[in-house]
């Protein structure tokens, strides 16, 4: 069965390398532009692996966290946050919210795969 | 397409709106009425740039892209001022990033030394060294581009993987190595599972496991929140310990994690013999939540980490291919389209019923229905010219770039006021709009504006004003550039336009007429032009650039109070206003911009220079007659000139001449064809139409055709 | 056939056959869009004569040539029994006025010939090869030599 990723950024260029990387490695990828929209999605997607930018307008990554981790359903979820490596720190902070790990960008399309096979069956 | 250069043209036309957001809100800022959540926006957009230039390898963008990123986010934490200072180098700073993204897009990512001089004073503001060239910061070592999947090496920045703090393996590198692996229940809570964590490492070499059982509970004390199992592992062969390392990246700190030399005297698992216990249970911990095999086995390597990278695309597309051009549409505008064509479909269901099932009242039904249909038609065409027109927002947000680099060339202080920013126009009409406002604002900096010294002695404030509205007015766009200067000195002026031999010496001119010669063709020269609205370029050569967008400017000016120029322009580019006329039989359409006037010519007022070629007179003027049906070859020369019309049209070059034609039509808008597009320009041509008949009309392009014709324009026949 | 042939020798070419005048011409299918009946054309001023104009083809504007003038055949009168082969050439659609359509044919390239010496110069230049079907001689017509240049030149 196909993995679905619900990949949440509000930049277009980096939800559409997700969705091409993803989807040319067989998963179904679903998208969402902002937080907020993110998880009025996740409730319908029902993702193995959610993909969030960290800052974003409305909601940010944190707050997609959050609302992740607080839906019964999600809470084993694994999260994953996108961040610069110049911004090291957020991958601290990222986990200390509940965040599983974190993809740095830009991202190799083999590694960004053996992330995700790390963290869905 | 290959799916990275669409997203190649993603990012870019994504850089255009990230960079508009960046400006309105830098301005936003700059006049103090910016909130966090604008603050907020700007980083983010500086922050997008440097992610999706990154995974294209534009070095230089992203190295900008990434100063300008830390300097304001030095803002956004509060501790850093946003001063007028500051937000004079950020202002400049996104001036350079859109000169980057630019450059990025016609594939010039080169250094610049306007971004390296930025980069120093964004990282002054900090308080930061700028860096010797060519070397990164402790910090930023890490970020370098990379490119997802171009894979064109001459791209491809190099890239070594982050080295760890682990010893250096090298050369001795140990037959495999042991791993100690306790997970802590963080672990899962943060959706982490050990069981993938060892197939993965299984996919670097051979892994055989063992179980620490010893600290699970009897099924009445488990408790499936807690983690009561550790691992001892064995990885056979030499991955490196980077690599098992980077499998448990995610669950550092959420597990005991040991990784050693299987060869190390403390060891791990040898063989299949018993482990000794691993660190001392706590006392919380016994029985396996999650049963991973408890005797040693070779866990299958799996597949998917043998996925390739993506073979090399293809290479770096040519400076400026491919930019496709492309529109931005508001959903509503489609879904208002959808809904038209919908009632489209039952408006035609109507006229069909009309006409299948004939009955006495059908002759009512079906002019209603067809009043409908045309209704309809009408509708659903200003729907579809909605979707080509934009706000002129971000061209007018351009324009203060060229009012801050214009008022620090001159040393003025200048300040630009926009309006009716929301007012929208074809995108095309835009497009070309750019040009001839940037050389309009320009001149209104450089020589509409006194000085700061002139300008206080005349009670005016040091800082100048520069307005510029967009409206609509009657079908049209009107685009205002006016300054608050001392106004066109028309001293000045005539006595360049007489230098120039452009006027008469004593040639009774009016103030109007005087303004007006700035359009004149040779007015401006390189002699009054400044290196800054310079480049050779004068008011003539804006004057054409609307007219050729089917525009007029006009220039109004008050001694001592300031000028404005009026540009008015039709609302899209698609339909032109035109007259319809005939000549010999065919209809051709001429565009109503082009024509003064309309006459049927007296005898009297035809004249034949030279025995041959006909002039009318005109008020004075001899005006050079062009028979269309001559000039398409519909006909040889007819004598009897007074039994047409006359179209007085002014060209370009503001000369006119009178066009003969049979009989004017009608006078309406037409849909502009290309000719181009299936055959080639054909001269005197400017486009073609389809008329109701679904017959073509050829669209006269005026400018050529007289300029064909007149070798000499009739400037003043003064009489 | 040897095996060094290159497959693409002896394979079959399809050809839309059309006649002007008593002559019988052939295009390759794939550069054939459409046919459609004769429309009036609306002349462009200062086109070659073999240009007939314009003419409305869905919204679009499709120059349409009149290949028999084209090929040095004194000009005719236009008839409404003409056809217009709507073709690509290169990036441009351009409609062919042809006095009919006569079939499709699958041609093998054995079946292929040089053009005879004897054509004229011009014909010479426009065809490309000359295929006999039966009875018939049916001349290929290298489509970038009717307009390639002339196009070129007008743009």
């Amino acid at each position: 069965m196909r993995k679905t990723v619900l990949a949440i950024d509000d930049s277009r260029t980096m939800r559409d390398m997700l969705r091409v990387a993803l989807t040319a490695e067989g998963f179904d990828v679903q998208l969402a532009e902002d937080g907020i929209d993110g998880l009025e999605k996740l409730r319908h997607v029902q993702p193995a692996v959610v993909i969030t930018d960290i800052n974003m307008p409305r909601l940010d990554g944190f707050g997609v966290i959050d609302g992740v981790r607080s839906d019964e359903r999600f809470r084993r979820t694994p999260v994953l946050v996108l961040t610069t490596e110049s911004a090291a720190e957020l991958k601290q902070r990222a986990k200390a919210a509940g965040a599983t790990g974190w993809i740095v960008k830009p991202f190799e399309r083999t590694k960004l795969v053996s992330v995700l096979n790390r963290l869905v069956a | 397409m290959d799916p990275m250069e669409e997203i190649r043209q993603t990012f870019f036309i994504e850089c255009e709106e990230l960079l508009e957001n960046l400006e309105s809100g830098l301005l936003a800022m700059n006049e103090g009425e910016a909130d966090e959540e604008t603050v907020n926006s700007v980083f983010r957009a500086v922050h997008s740039i440097k992610g999706g230039a990154g995974a294209f390898a534009l070095e230089n963008l992203v190295a900008f892209a990434h100063k300008f990123e830390t300097t304001l986010d030095e803002v956004r934490a509060g501790r850093l001022e946003p001063s007028a200072e500051v937000m004079n180098v950020f202002l400049r700073s996104a001036d350079v990033l859109s000169d980057l993204v630019t450059a990025a897009q016609e594939g010039a990512d080169t250094p610049s030394e306007a971004a390296d001089g930025l980069i120093g004073e964004l990282l002054a503001l900090i308080g930061a060294e700028p860096e010797p060239a060519g070397k990164a910061e402790g910090g930023d070592v890490a970020f370098s581009p990379m490119p997802l999947a171009l894979g064109d090496a001459d791209d491809a920045p190099d890239f070594a993987p982050q080295p760890l703090d682990l010893p250096d393996l090298g050369a001795a590198a140990p037959a495999g190595h042991a791993v100690h692996f306790r997970p802590h229940p963080r672990l899962y809570e943060l959706g982490s599972e050990p069981v993938l964590l060892i197939r993965a490492l299984s996919d670097l070499g051979e892994v055989s496991a063992r179980a620490e059982t010893g600290a699970v509970p009897r099924l009445d004390a488990f408790d499936w929140e807690k983690t009561y199992l550790s691992l001892d592992l064995r990885m056979e062969g030499a991955p490196g310990a980077e690599a098992i390392e980077e499998v448990f990246e995610f669950v550092d700190g959420e597990c005991d994690l040991k990784i050693e030399d299987a060869d190390d005297p403390s060891g791990g698992p040898s063989g299949g013999d018993p482990l000794p216990p691993g660190p001392p249970p706590a006392d919380e911990s016994p029985p396996p939540a999650s049963p991973p095999p408890a005797e040693p086995a070779p866990l299958p390597p799996t597949a998917s980490q043998a996925a390739p990278a993506e073979p090399a695309g293809q290479k770096k597309p040519a400076p400026g291919a491919g930019a496709r051009s492309t529109v931005r549409v508001d959903l509503d505008r489609v879904d208002r389209l959808v809904n038209l064509i919908g009632e489209l479909v039952i408006s035609q269901a109507a006229i069909a019923q009309c006409v299948e099932n004939p009955d006495a009242q059908a002759g009512a039904h079906s002019s209603n229905a067809l009043e409908e249909f045309k209704q309809l038609t009408r509708e659903i065409q200003d729907s579809v010219m909605a979707i080509r027109t934009q706000p002129v927002k971000p061209l007018f947000q351009r324009m203060q770039r060229i009012v801050r680099e214009a008022a620090a060339a001159t040393g003025k202080s200048v300040r630009l006021k926009t309006e009716g920013e929301t007012t929208e126009v074809d995108k095309t009409v835009i497009e070309r709009l750019a040009d001839p406002l940037t050389h309009m604002i320009r001149n209104a900096v450089d020589h509409g504006l006194e000085g700061p010294g002139k300008r206080l002695e005349a009670g005016k404030d040091e800082e100048g004003t520069v307005c510029l509205n967009a409206a609509h007015q009657s079908g049209r766009v009107v685009i205002e550039i006016s300054d608050d200067g001392a106004g066109i000195n028309r001293e000045r002026v005539r006595a360049i336009a007489v230098d120039k031999g452009l006027i008469h010496e004593n040639a009774p001119l009016s103030d109007a007429e005087i303004d007006n010669l700035l359009f004149a063709p040779g007015f401006s020269t390189a002699k009054e032009v400044s290196n800054l609205s310079g480049r050779g370029v004068g008011m003539d050569v804006v004057k054409r650039a609307i007219q050729a967008l089917g525009g007029r400017i006009s220039i109004a000016s008050q001694p001592g109070r300031g000028t404005t120029f009026s540009i008015s322009l039709p609302l899209t580019l698609a339909v032109l206003d035109g007259m319809v006329v005939t000549v010999e039989g065919h209809t051709v359409v001429v565009p109503l911009t082009a024509i003064v006037e309309t006459l049927k010519p007296l005898p009297e007022q035809i004249h034949r220079v030279g025995g041959e070629s006909p002039v009318i007179a005109i008020r004075d003027s001899f005006i050079p007659i062009v028979d269309l049906g001559v000039r398409f070859g519909y006909r040889s020369p007819v004598r009897d000139l007074d039994q047409h019309v006359i179209l007085l049209i002014e060209t370009e070059e503001t000369s006119r001449a009178a066009l003969i034609v049979d009989r004017i039509v009608d006078q309406r808008q037409v849909v502009i064809k290309s000719l181009e597009e299936n055959y080639g320009h054909v001269p005197g041509v400017a486009a073609a139409t389809i008329l109701g008949n679904g017959q073509i009309a050829l669209i006269l392009d005026t400018d050529d055709l007289v300029a064909r014709t007149a070798p000499a324009p009739a400037i003043a026949a003064v009489a | 056939m040897s095996n060094g042939t290159p497959a693409a020798e002896g394979a079959d070419r399809e050809i839309v056959a059309f006649r002007i005048a008593d002559q019988e011409y052939g295009i390759d299918i794939m550069t054939v869009r459409e046919i459609r009946g004769w429309t009036a054309a609306t002349p462009l001023p200062q086109a070659p004569s073999y240009v007939r104009g314009v003419i409305n083809l869905r919204g679009a504007v499709l120059p349409v040539v009149d290949l028999g003038t084209r090929f040095g055949m004194p000009p005719r009168e236009e008839s409404s029994r003409s056809v217009i082969i709507v073709v690509q050439a290169g990036t441009q659609l351009v409609g062919l006025i042809v006095d009919a359509v006569a079939d499709i044919l699958s041609i093998s390239h054995d079946h292929l010939q040089p053009t005879p010496q004897v054509a004229s110069e011009a014909a010479q230049a426009f065809v490309e090869s000359v295929a006999a079907v039966d009875e018939r001689m049916i001349q290929l017509i290298r489509l970038q030599e009717v307009f390639g240049h002339d196009a070129a030149q007008a743009a």
